[in-house]
């Protein structure tokens, strides 16, 4: 599951998974913290287009991420997101902090 | 379950005006995927939009999840804290109750605050009550300290305008 994750420049990349739930979070929260702190990263990345379903555990692995990276001048993106994908960041007002881009 | 009798709306198909499903399972996260999954399998007679479907599996899996971190919080024998969900389908409108025999919530009116959440440490975003209410038609949570925790959530299917619908 390491290559969902992936380094370019000062950007963290993840692949997020086709279902974002709780189960699936924790992995993924876990180990963006380890790239963050460890390779001091200053951006992420999160792309979703092999996510079809995503739950509020979604928006915590975001928020918590926004949390760690913003207080440095760190942004974070949602790509590639499906209309659904959308609707719930914007449901939680996420597109006000951070970028969705196609 | 009653038949012999159609309905007149786009659910013809099915004949039934009443359908009711009952589960039980291992208060473990490998089971929120099962959950939903099995309560949007439970509606596709009605034929519902993909949107609906998405919306009750979201919800679904919000009550679930809430029942395994929150309901089960420090519970140690982990193979007997079961969730229960109860559906029932009355002709249009599905009614889910998602149960737990675990800790039970002190301020029901805090938890379902948006943002509101016991356990911002381990990545919640305190939105689990938001959501169901967002997806939902009506939600209602029945709790007390030590007494477990129902979430009652219901929602009428195929209401939707058919232009939303095609998106």
């Amino acid at each position: 599951m390491e290559e969902e994750f992936k380094v370019i420049d000062n950007y963290l990349m993840v692949r997020m998974p086709a279902e974002v739930d709780h189960h699936a979070s924790e992995y993924i929260g876990r180990t963006a913290d380890r790239y963050i702190l460890k390779e001091g990263v200053g951006n992420v990345v999160f792309d979703f287009e092999k996510t079809r379903f995503m739950d509020s555990s979604g928006i915590g692995i975001i928020i918590g991420r926004y949390k760690k990276i913003t207080c440095f001048g760190g942004r974070v993106f949602a790509v590639n997101a499906d209309a659904r994908i959308k609707k719930t960041l914007m449901l939680c007002g996420l597109h006000k902090v951070i970028e969705i881009m196609e | 379950m009653e038949t012999g009798r159609r309905l007149e709306n786009k659910h013809a198909g099915s004949g039934m005006t009443k359908n009711e499903m009952q589960i039980q399972f291992t208060a473990v996260s490998e089971n929120e995927a099962f959950a939903r999954i099995a309560v949007a399998a439970f509606v596709t007679p009605l034929n519902p939009t993909l949107e609906e479907i998405a919306d009750i599996k979201t919800a679904v899996s919000e009550a679930v999840t809430n029942a395994i971190i929150h309901g089960y919080d420090g519970m140690t024998e982990k193979e007997q804290n079961q969730v229960y969900i109860h559906c029932l389908l009355n002709r249009d409108v599905l009614q889910v109750e998602v149960i737990d025999e675990g800790k039970g919530i002190e301020d029901v009116e805090k938890a379902m605050e948006p943002m509101y959440t016991t356990k911002p440490d381990m990545d919640r975003s305190g939105m689990g009550f938001a959501f169901m209410e967002a997806f939902m038609d009506e939600l209602e949570v029945i709790s007390e300290p030590g007494q477990g925790t129902t979430v009652l959530m219901s929602k009428k299917l195929g209401t939707l305008p058919f232009i939303d619908r095609e998106e």
